[in-house]
């Protein structure tokens, strides 16, 4: 079984990546879960075809405790036999969503979710690593291998470098590391080059560019996936490639993060700032 | 000066007026009004409301998970308990143990405050170990966590890796770890939990040949009798056992004038060795779940029954469970025991059948008594259990359902004793069993109380007298029916049934 977690920056697109790349496996015959680790609960829409209703925090918070839950109420199946959680969490403003992953990964684990006969659980977790509930994920024991989803936007591209910051203190102590960069593309300029060059110097690889399509946007509005939407189109077989190769993936490492300095050189260096200069 | 008593001091006329005067600077309720209100919390009416209490827990008979876990540690030779999180937490932990056992009780706090609420606890953790091994020489060091250091996240495992890449404590020194969210669970589940670690860390690669001998762990148990008794009667057995964990000398330590800081506990090396064992027998099931789902997947022993040993049918099926695994028979001396406490109970029968009993305290501990009770003929009525989850309230019903005597039963899993107080106005019963803080109904309701379970604060001695085995049985007979007969010449006192003879 290979646990894998989905990082990046919010509103990039790691929940439909992760959930259209989780279909295409589970398309090849992979038999998959999702665990998602935001409070918004979206992780597994697109694989259910609707909105999960009963999120781990939710039936605790029902119920009173955690302990009085079952396994059933919180595991659903969907797409392809794809098993699918939500931890849940708080609403804006109030409470700690990160003690709510913590407690959710942690009943998922004590209440054996994740079987003997898994081959994938991706974690498919909220924005940054901003406190140690969202590590919960890479924690010993759980996912060795982080992929991350980023674009040709500077602050995406931030975002992932401070992710590797995360990464390189868990990758010390345990064995986790990073699988690779995963960039969804918003078609801005040399997005391919710079965002292969952002990953040599992370140390890593981009493992895929997944081009903007908006049969993306139309599968979504269906609560589907492209590969259950269309699996015709050409955009599944983008995530197909994806998921074969994050499926055949053998580089795994221990990131090398840059600073700040270095990552404006590396967006000079591609033109954007140079071309805002000649305009 | 003459220095008053305290049991005296508060009747004298000074403080009583400061007393009235303390009422009325606070514009108090008159008297009247709070005896008024008294007396309706004793109605069916307030009972009923009280059952819909949802967002309030009023004296839950529970500790939380660091209490057990610091409970466990302590029953390793030479291992220091080390708790990441707030001070406060850590010194109630000591206080609570000390006040049971009347014994001195070392654990160390990693005192973290509000910086490392935001930064996390990394730092703590890094001077807390270094100078725990530094001043304190432990040869474990057993981390646990309170709900601070859970809230945020702290990530024991990565943290205690830091500590020995950094060389702050040796790479060679076991430190087991638990997260013990205070939030969560009881002190039950954080013996669990601890004892999970423990075990995981100090078995790790140490599978080897059988070493011939049997696990005994007998949970969150707090009667250092009983652990002097089961060593005791695994000797008569013939049996070579290793008490997990053996807090027996922690808690009942010589006085020789001498202070130890590591008094005792089951040898390292024993505990290392003990995933070679033949088998392991839990002697409570709530208290050993995790622990035991661990020794059956990782150390390969077979899933035994986890039967708390109080009352004889308990004792009786202790014995055969250890009889299958041991190939060994119960000898003769061991069957004299079970006959004496056969004759102590029909000795005192008289006075303990058609009893009703209220009971209240942690789940393996209550199966038990219920268990001897039911064989008495006592009739339980009321069975609170606030650290009790559905597979109890299951378990407990099932139990209650195998005897006559239980029929009259309604088990409260998750309840509290403000719950029992309104259960013990509206449907009264002879005697109550549990612990110190049950004294507080006793005085509301006049319901005689038996001490029993953790803590006992206010009774000195009681945690010395085993309440496991057939000598456990004596024991508990005797308390039980020595209430019961105070209670009796309590209601005869003056009248021609104030017998000397019972």
């Amino acid at each position: 079984m290979r646990q894998i977690a989905i990082y990046g920056k919010g509103g990039i697109g790691k929940s439909t990546t992760t959930q259209n790349l989780v279909a295409a496996l589970a398309e090849a015959g992979h038999k998959c879960m999702i665990i998602g680790c935001d409070p918004k609960a979206d992780s597994t829409r697109l694989i259910l075809n609707r909105k999960m209703q009963n999120t781990v925090m939710d039936m605790a918070r029902e119920k009173g405790t955690v302990e009085d839950l079952d396994l059933e109420e919180v595991l659903l199946t969907g797409f392809k036999s794809i098993k699918c959680a939500e931890s849940g969490g708080p609403e804006p403003g109030v409470g700690c969503a990160g003690r709510g992953v913590i407690t959710a990964i942690n009943f998922l684990e004590e209440n054996g979710a994740y079987g003997d006969d898994t081959d994938f659980v991706f974690y498919d977790v909220l924005g940054d690593v901003v406190c140690g509930g969202f590590a919960m994920p890479i924690r010993e024991g759980k996912a060795k291998e982080i992929y991350i989803v980023t674009s040709g936007e500077m602050m995406a591209m931030y975002a992932a470098n401070n992710i590797s910051r995360g990464i390189l203190k868990y990758a010390q102590s345990g064995g986790v590391r990073l699988g690779g960069l995963i960039c969804n593309s918003r078609k801005t300029d040399k997005e391919f080059e710079l965002i292969s060059e952002l990953a040599s110097k992370l140390g890593t690889q981009m493992i895929h560019f997944v081009p903007r399509d908006n049969e993306v946007q139309r599968a979504e509005l269906r609560r589907k996936t492209v590969i259950d939407y269309a699996p015709d189109h050409a955009q599944a077989d983008e995530y197909r490639q994806l998921a074969k190769k994050i499926a055949d993936n053998k580089n795994f490492v221990i990131p090398t993060p840059i600073t700040m300095d270095e990552l404006e050189k590396l967006l000079m260096d591609y033109g954007i700032m140079e071309k805002e200069a000649v305009a | 000066m003459k220095i008053r008593d305290h049991s005296e001091l508060f009747k004298q006329q000074d403080y009583q007026e400061q007393f009235q005067r303390k009422k009325e600077f606070e514009n108090g309720w008159p008297a009247e009004k709070v005896k008024e209100v008294s007396e309706w919390t004793k109605t069916k009416e307030y009972q009923e409301l009280n059952f819909k209490r949802e967002n309030i827990k009023i004296n839950p008979a529970k500790a939380c998970q660091p209490l057990g876990a610091v409970f466990c540690a302590s029953g390793f030779a030479g291992a220091m308990p080390f708790v990441q999180g707030a001070q406060g937490c850590v010194a109630y932990f000591r206080s609570h143990l000390s006040r049971h056992f009347k014994e001195p009780f070392a654990a160390i706090s990693t005192s973290m405050t509000e910086d490392a609420a935001v930064f996390g606890g990394l730092n703590n953790m890094l001077e807390g170990l270094e100078n725990a091994h530094t001043l304190y020489k432990p040869k474990m060091i057993a981390v646990s966590t309170t709900c601070m250091a859970e809230v945020i996240g702290d990530d024991l495992n990565a943290y205690i890796k830091t500590a020995k890449e950094k060389g702050v404590i040796p790479q060679d020194l076991p430190v087991p770890f638990a997260h013990t969210p205070s939030f969560v669970g009881s002190h039950i589940v954080g013996y669990d939990n601890m004892m999970k670690g423990i075990l995981k860390t100090l078995s790790a690669g140490k599978k080897g040949e059988s070493n011939g001998k049997v696990n005994i762990i007998p949970g969150f148990d707090t009667y250092t009798g009983d652990y002097h008794e089961i060593k005791r009667l695994m000797g008569l057995m013939g049996v070579e056992a290793t008490v997990l964990a053996d807090v027996s000398d922690t808690f009942d330590s010589p006085n020789t004038g001498e202070y130890k800081l590591y008094p005792g506990g089951t040898p390292l090396d024993a505990a290392m060795d003990a995933v070679n064992a033949v088998g392991s027998i839990a002697l409570q099931s709530y208290s050993t779940a995790k622990t035991m789902d661990f020794i059956e997947k990782e150390w390969g022993h077979q899933k035994r029954l986890s039967i708390t040993p109080i009352g004889v049918r308990n004792t009786d099926k202790f014995f055969e469970e250890l009889s299958k695994l041991t190939g060994k028979a119960m000898p003769a001396a061991i069957e004299a025991e079970r006959g004496r406490a056969v004759d102590a109970m029909v000795d005192s029968h008289p006075y303990v059948h058609g009893k009703r009993f209220a009971l209240v305290g942690d789940p393996d501990m209550l199966l038990g008594m219920i268990s001897l009770i039911m064989e008495m003929g006592g009739e339980p009525v009321h069975v609170v259990c606030t650290n009790g989850d559905k597979k109890f309230e299951a378990e407990a019903k099932e139990l209650l359902a195998s005897s006559p005597f239980g029929a009259n039963a309604t088990v409260y899993a998750g309840k509290d004793m403000w719950h029992l107080r309104s259960l013990l106005f509206t449907d009264p019963v002879d005697l109550l069993v549990g612990n110190s803080y049950a004294k507080f109904l006793k005085q509301d309701t006049g319901t005689p109380l038996v001490r029993f379970g953790f803590p006992i604060f206010d009774r000195h001695h009681l945690h010395r007298q085993p309440v496991i085995g057939y000598q456990g049985v004596i024991n508990l007979v005797t308390m039980l029916v020595n209430t019961a007969l105070e209670e009796l010449d309590k209601k005869t006192e003056g009248s021609a049934s104030f017998d000397v003879i019972r």
